[in-house]
C-alpha cells in the first residue's frame, strides 16, 4: 500500500486527528514549561504516566490504558507542582519518582501476557490503537485544556516570570501552579499514548525551545511552537507509515531538525544585533 | 505635607518564623516623600515592603495604605523587586514586561483596549527613557536596562506609592545615578511616595527625605542628618560605630561584619 492509500484508512485518520490535537496542546503549553524550567518534571510526569498506563493495562486491559496514564500523570504533576522552586530539591525528588515509575512500569509490562505491541506502545508510541472513541475523548479533553489555558495564560506567564511581583499584584500564584500542573498532566497523558513516554519531551520542550531561539514575542513564540509541533507530529506519522516503523523516531528527528535550524537562525540574529549595537556605540 | 498620608504604620510589629523582626514602628509617609530603608541583612527591610504590599499581616498594630488596609493587587502601589536576571531565552520584549504591570494579573485573553494599553506602556517606557528597549528581548539586556524596565512596570499603573527593593544593586555608578534620577523625577512630577530599601545610602543621599534604620528589632527614623550620626548608629548596633562625612558622602566605620555601607556612590 502506498502512503496515499494508507492515509485514507480510518485508523490513520484517527491518528492524524489525535496528533493534531496533541501538537496544539504541546505547542501552547511548551513555552510555559520552558519558562518555568520544568523540562525534567515533564519527563518525570511522562514516566509516571507510563507506569499508570502499564498498570491499567495489566489489571483492566487495553481499554483502561488511557485512564491509567491520566491518573498517573495528573497525580505526579500535582505533586511536582506542589514542590517548591528550590531547583536542587525539586530535581532530586523528580529523579527519585521518575526512576521508581519507570521501574514499576517495566514490572507491569513484564507481568502482562497480552499482545506485545500493546507493551511497547506506551514507551515508544503507537498510533494504530487510536479509535473513533479515543479521538472524541481527545478532542473534548483538548478543548477543555485549551479553554482553561486561554483563561490563565497571562497571569501564569506573569507568575512564572516574577512570582513575587505577580503575588503582590494579586495573582494567585500557588493556585495557578496547581492548575498548570493538571493541564500539563493531562497533556502528558495524551502524549504518552501517541508518541510514547520517552518522547513526550520532544513535543513539550523542543518546539518551544526552537521558537524561543527565533523570536522574543511571547505570542509569536506560542504560535511558532504550535506550528513546529504540528510539523513534527504530522510529518512523523506520515513518514512512519511509509517506513513501517514506530512514529517516535520520526517525530523526534523532525523536531530536532527544526531546533537546529532555529538555533542557527538565532545565532545569526544575535550576531546582527551585536553588530548593530557596535555601530550605534561607535 | 498633604493631609492624607501615602501610608501610615501605627505600633506595627512583624514576626517571622517565631522571631519578632521589629515592633512599635510608627511611620507616616506623605505623598511625594522619599524614604530610604537601611539596615543589615535580616533586619526586616524587605518585610516592611511585604506588609505594605499586603503579602504579610502585621502581628500587632495597624497599617493603612492610601487610607485602607493593605491588600494584594492594590493598583496604587508599584513594586520593583530585588533584581533577578531574566533568562536570555525567555520570549519577552521590553514592552511585554512593562505590560504585565498593567494587566498581568487579569484572567482571560485581552481583546479590548489594546490601543489604550499600548499608549500606557509607551508612556511608562518614556518615563524611564527606555522607549528604545520596547522591542528588545529582555534577557539580552544589561542589568541596568532590565532594572529600568522593572521600574517602568511598577510605574505603568500610575501608583501613588512606589516600593523598590535594592534597585541599585549590581549597577555601576552611572546606572545607579540614572535610576535614582528617574525615581526622583517620578516623585517630584507625580507626587509619588518612594520607599527604597538599600545597603548603600550614598547614591540616594541627595534625594532622601527620611531614613528608616533597622537593626536587630531596634530602629531610628529621621532625616539623614539626624539618623546618620556616630551616636545614633552606635546605639543601634550596640557597639562603637563612627559615622564620617566626606564631602557629600557618609562613611560608616565599625560594625563592618554587619553591614556593607562603603563602596556605594561617589
Amino acid at each position: 500500500m502506498s502512503t496515499v492509500d494508507l492515509l485514507s484508512l480510518d485508523f490513520v485518520r484517527n491518528a492524524l486527528i489525535a496528533g493534531v490535537v496533541l501538537a496544539v496542546l504541546s505547542g501552547l503549553l511548551g513555552p510555559v514549561v520552558v519558562g518555568r524550567g520544568m523540562a525534567f518534571s515533564v519527563h518525570g510526569t511522562a514516566e509516571l504516566a507510563f507506569a499508570g498506563g502499564a498498570g491499567a493495562l495489566l489489571v483492566f486491559g487495553t481499554d483502561a490504558v488511557g485512564w491509567g496514564a491520566l491518573v498517573g500523570a495528573v497525580l505526579v504533576a500535582l505533586l511536582f507542582g506542589a514542590l517548591g522552586r528550590a531547583q536542587r530539591e525539586r530535581d532530586s525528588v523528580i529523579g527519585v519518582l521518575l526512576s521508581f515509575g519507570l521501574g514499576l512500569g517495566v514490572l507491569f509490562q513484564s507481568l502482562y501476557t497480552g499482545r506485545s505491541a500493546n507493551k511497547f506502545g506506551l514507551l515508544v508510541g503507537q498510533i494504530v490503537g487510536v479509535d473513533v472513541g479515543d479521538v472524541l475523548t481527545l478532542a473534548i479533553v483538548g478543548v477543555v485544556v485549551l479553554g482553561v489555558f486561554a483563561v490563565v495564560r497571562r497571569p501564569l506567564l506573569f507568575a512564572s516570570l516574577d512570582p513575587e511581583v505577580a503575588a503582590a499584584r494579586g495573582v494567585p500564584v500557588r493556585a495557578l501552579s496547581i492548575v498548570f500542573a493538571v493541564l500539563l498532566g493531562v497533556t502528558v497523558a495524551l502524549g504518552v499514548q501517541i508518541v510514547g513516554a520517552l518522547l513526550v519531551l520532544c513535543l513539550l520542550i523542543t518546539p518551544a525551545a526552537a521558537a524561543a531561539q527565533v523570536t522574543a514575542s511571547p505570542t509569536l513564540a506560542s504560535v511558532l511552537a504550535v506550528v513546529f509541533a504540528e510539523v513534527a507530529v504530522i510529518g512523523g506519522i506520515v513518514a512512519s507509515l511509509d517506513a513501517g516503523l514506530p512514529i517516535s523516531p520520526f517525530v523526534a528527528s523532525i523536531a530536532f531538525a527544526i531546533y537546529v535550524g532555529c538555533r542557527a537562525l538565532g545565532a545569526l540574529r544575535t550576531r546582527r544585533r551585536a553588530t548593530r549595537a557596535t555601530i550605534m556605540a561607535g | 505635607m498633604s493631609s492624607t498620608p501615602s501610608f501610615r504604620l501605627t505600633g506595627a510589629e512583624v514576626r517571622r518564623g517565631g522571631r519578632t523582626l521589629w515592633t512599635g514602628l510608627d511611620l507616616d509617609v506623605a505623598p511625594g516623600e522619599f524614604v530610604t530603608v537601611l539596615g543589615p541583612n535580616g533586619s526586616g527591610k524587605t518585610t516592611l515592603l511585604s506588609v505594605l504590599l499586603g503579602l504579610l499581616p502585621l502581628a500587632a498594630g495597624t497599617c493603612e495604605v492610601g487610607g485602607h488596609a493593605p491588600r494584594r493587587g492594590n493598583a496604587t502601589v508599584g513594586y520593583v523587586p530585588q533584581h533577578t536576571n531574566v533568562d536570555p531565552l525567555t520570549p519577552l520584549r521590553g514592552r511585554d514586561l512593562v505590560g504585565l504591570g498593567l494587566d498581568g494579573h487579569r484572567f482571560g485573553p485581552a481583546l479590548r483596549g489594546r490601543a489604550e494599553r499600548a499608549r500606557k506602556v509607551r508612556e511608562a517606557l518614556l518615563q524611564v527613557d527606555a522607549l528604545d528597549l520596547a522591542d528588545d528581548p529582555v534577557g539580552a539586556l544589561s542589568g541596568g536596562e532590565q532594572q529600568r524596565l522593572r521600574i517602568a512596570q511598577a510605574l505603568v499603573g500610575d501608583p501613588g506609592l512606589l516600593l523598590a527593593d535594592e534597585p541599585l544593586h549590581s549597577l555601576d555608578l552611572a546606572r545607579q545615578r540614572t535610576v535614582v534620577d528617574l525615581l526622583e523625577r517620578r516623585r517630584r512630577e507625580h507626587d509619588t511616595a518612594v520607599v527604597l530599601v538599600t545597603h548603600e545610602l550614598n547614591p540616594v543621599l541627595p534625594v532622601t527625605d527620611r531614613v528608616l534604620y533597622l537593626v536587630d528589632g531596634q530602629f531610628r527614623i529621621g532625616t539623614p542628618d539626624e539618623v546618620m550620626t556616630s551616636e545614633t548608629l552606635s546605639e543601634l548596633y550596640r557597639t562603637e560605630v563612627d559615622v564620617v562625612r566626606i564631602r557629600d558622602r557618609i562613611v560608616v566605620v565599625g560594625a563592618e561584619d554587619r553591614l556593607v555601607h562603603t563602596g556605594g556612590g561617589p
